[in-house]
């Protein structure tokens, strides 16, 4: 599981940017490089990305542990794309019985890969780098999103990790039962479903009574809400979002120029 | 300040046929401090989501009036605090002081305000951390003292405290208590439920009994109400005071060892422990948070896989499959041997009627029906849960529930019990029935465990204790 608490040096020149601001600029990145199917655009962005690392405080060994459902779920792409793609124009490669590996499909295979990387990269770096309730507080204050979500998705958030220790005591109570599914798929599916459903009731009832408890503090008054940690969203933090706009023009301007630019739609 | 009028109040739940209160005529002046009993069910938390303003309109229906210095609660909501019961669900930030600040922000207290006013409250409440510290790391007692401080930030005329040391150990619970002792002050009228009556008496100057049925039965200072109603009080379950409970020693000596652990531990939970597990013999494990006690439950109870060291059943228990430990065996032959009680009881539930519930072990290890059906019958009876046998069972009342966890873990009769906290929350009723239960079941030639931070408990019932370090 990809984890969520930021894992950067605060005092980092971009880690201490808005949230916003970097919520914006991973959002502008991501959205330009999503225009293009060809490798180079990507791999150029993937380069930049890395190349920022320090300026947000993140070690490269750390993103790759935060990343590494990104790299398993890359190769499982990599593996189905050279074996089953349609397309298999290009020089054979490799030609073992039943697997074929042209030079096309490893391209367009490679070229996917990239893509998913430079686009996720940006949103891992934010996370990496944002404490979520800065990232709450920013989006009430400099995006002008409803408190109302923003912070009952904080709160909410905050139970997250109690989930899986209630799965670990609910299955083992169900086994102190004497309910366990043995080696039969179906009743192990239906003991899963069975699981669920009581971690979902007791999901509904916490969070029913951390509801009650929030607005017994006032979070359905209708007074103007005050802030008490105020966040800035100064020129820095547009110069990053600006920053990240050029770098990604400058990427996709350099794959039209070398021709390999392939747009997605048309 | 803020003083409580009720004139004939009655609330019944939507869908519900029975009213949660009712017939209701009480006042509460400036500054009093009240203790609210009465048996399970008498409508006590009811009472206070009333006050508090936190029953909807649509969400039932009202009779006669509650009125907060003469305002409707939906109106007086700024003049009111809660304190709920369980921790866990009533912080809202990830750091202490940002959750204090929260109801500040909500109520458009300036700016520059909040953080003095944090500070102020975490130091009424004696918080012994600084504003960084993440909720999550505190534990149960300091969870509910952040609360309490998130609410006395707001300084409300009516302070309204419901159970809030229930969920804790006694370390936890008197971090609470010193902490509302602390933040007394004579402008602030205080309402407190509570089941645990002797320790809560040197926070209030009044008591209040609600009649299960409509009403108030007793109202007066503790010693007027309880030299009136003391025994009729006992009786229906509430903690009165200065009544000592006769122990239930072991009526002959323990039999062969059913369960024995050598050098058991998983760590980082739980460190190496020794220790045998007899027929006829109630051993009661203690040790403070953090020792490990629940995970020890789990390793001998064969839920969990040994880190370390081993578990071994012998024949007595076991019968043919000796050789195997436990957390191997399949569940239907667990249920069978060793019967589990976790701490909360709906962890344990899966089916949708009492019935079924307790009919659900027997069935599963193969009972033929007949047998099922007088099986569940006489837990039914034994715990007084006949009334309720088509009752889904996560609409129970905390000791109903438990009782039912209890019963479900005996429907497979097996020798050996294992309990984690199983007298947690529970009124004296409930309580008593526990002992008498457990007791009878070791003098039935059971083992009985039980993992417990309850002093009374282990004197009323423990032949023999094991205490474990913390780690």
């Amino acid at each position: 599981m990809i984890g969520l608490e930021p894992v950067a040096r605060p005092d980092a020149p971009l880690a201490r940017r808005n949230p916003v601001a970097k919520l914006a600029a991973a959002l502008v990145f991501s959205v330009a490089l999503v225009a293009t199917l060809d490798p180079v655009a990507p791999a150029i962005a993937i380069a930049v990305e890395l190349a920022a690392l320090p300026l947000f405080g993140v070690r490269l060994r750390v993103l790759a542990r935060r990343a590494w459902p990104l790299l398993a779920s890359a190769g499982g792409i990599l593996v189905t794309l050279v074996l089953f793609a349609a397309e298999r124009s290009g020089r054979v490669l490799v030609d073992a019985g039943p697997v074929v590996v042209t030079s096309g499909v490893l391209l367009t295979a490679l070229g996917l890969v990239l893509r998913m990387f430079a686009v996720a990269l940006p949103g891992v770096i934010v996370v990496a780098t944002t404490d979520p309730t800065d990232l709450a507080d920013a989006l009430v204050q400099n995006a002008k999103a409803p408190a109302r979500f923003a912070y009952g998705a904080l709160a909410a958030f905050r139970l997250v990790p109690l989930l899986g220790q209630e799965w670990r005591m609910i299955s083992m109570a169900r086994r102190a039962r004497g309910v366990d599914a043995g080696r039969n798929p179906l009743a192990r599916l239906r003991l899963f479903a069975s699981t669920a459903f009581t971690l979902l009731v007791g999901a509904i009832r916490r969070g029913t009574r951390l509801a009650v408890a929030m607005d017994a503090r006032g979070f359905d008054a209708t007074t103007p809400r005050t802030v008490a940690r105020r966040q800035h969203f100064g020129k820095a933090d547009a110069l990053l979002v600006a920053g990240a706009a050029v770098l990604a023009g400058g990427a996709l301007t350099a794959s039209v120029l070398l021709g390999t630019f392939r747009p997605l739609i048309g | 300040m803020a003083a409580v009028t009720l004139r004939g109040f009655g609330w019944r739940h939507a869908g519900r046929k029975r009213w949660a209160v009712r017939d209701l005529d009480l006042r509460v002046e400036h500054g009093e401090r009240v203790l609210l009993l009465g048996p399970s069910g008498a409508g006590k938390s009811t009472l206070l989501a009333a006050l508090a303003g936190l029953l909807p309109e649509d969400t039932g229906e009202q009779e006669g009036t509650v009125e907060i210095d003469g305002l409707d609660p939906s109106k007086a909501r700024e003049r009111v605090g809660i304190v709920f019961q369980d921790p866990e669900s009533q912080l809202v930030m990830a750091r202490s002081g940002d959750d204090v600040a929260f109801g500040l922000e909500n109520r458009g207290v300036p700016a520059e305000e909040i953080w003095p006013r944090v500070d102020e409250a975490l130091r009424r409440v004696g918080f012994p951390y600084d504003r960084d510290r993440p909720t999550a790391a505190l534990s149960g007692g300091e969870q509910q003292r952040l609360a309490l401080a998130g609410v006395l930030a707001l300084r409300p005329g009516l302070l309204l405290l419901d159970e809030p040391t229930a969920n804790l150990d006694p370390t936890g619970a008197a971090l609470v208590r010193n902490a509302v002792a602390r933040t007394r002050d004579a402008d602030t009228t205080l309402i407190l439920v509570e089941h645990r009556v002797a320790e809560s008496l040197p926070l209030v100057d009044r008591v209040v009994v609600l009649e299960p049925g409509g009403g108030v039965r007793a109202d007066g200072t503790p010693e007027a109400v309880f030299a009136a109603h003391g025994d009729a009080l006992a009786a229906e379950g509430v903690w009165v005071p200065g009544r000592p409970i006769p122990p239930r020693r072991a009526t002959a000596p323990a039999g062969d060892v059913l369960l024995a652990a050598e050098g058991l531990g998983l760590p980082p939970r739980l460190g190496a422990v020794d220790l045998a597990v007899r027929g006829g013999e109630a051993l009661a494990v203690l040790g403070p948070n953090g020792a490990g006690k629940s995970t020890l439950a789990l390793l001998l109870g064969g839920l969990l896989k040994p880190g370390t060291g081993q578990v071994t059943a012998t024949a007595e228990l076991a019968g043919g499959d000796v050789r195997t430990p436990p957390h191997r065996w399949r569940a239907p032959a667990l249920a069978r041997r060793i019967g589990s009680v976790f701490q909360d009881p709906e962890h344990q539930f899966v089916t949708s009627t009492v019935f079924d519930e307790l009919a659900l072990g027997p069935r599963r290890t193969g009972r033929p029906e007949p047998e099922v059906r007088s099986t569940v019958d006489a837990l039914l009876e034994r715990l007084r849960l006949s009334a309720l046998a088509a009752a889904n069972p996560y609409t129970l009342s905390g000791g109903e529930a438990r009782r039912l966890s209890v019963a479900t873990a005996l429907a497979t009769a097996p020798r050996l019990l294992i309990c984690d906290e199983p007298t947690f929350g529970q009124d004296r009723r409930t309580w008593l029935e526990l002992v008498d239960l457990f007791a009878d079941l070791r003098d039935a030639g059971h083992g009985v465990v039980t993992v417990t931070h309850d002093a009374e408990f282990v004197a009323a019932l423990a032949d023999r204790q094991v205490l474990l370090e913390r780690r």
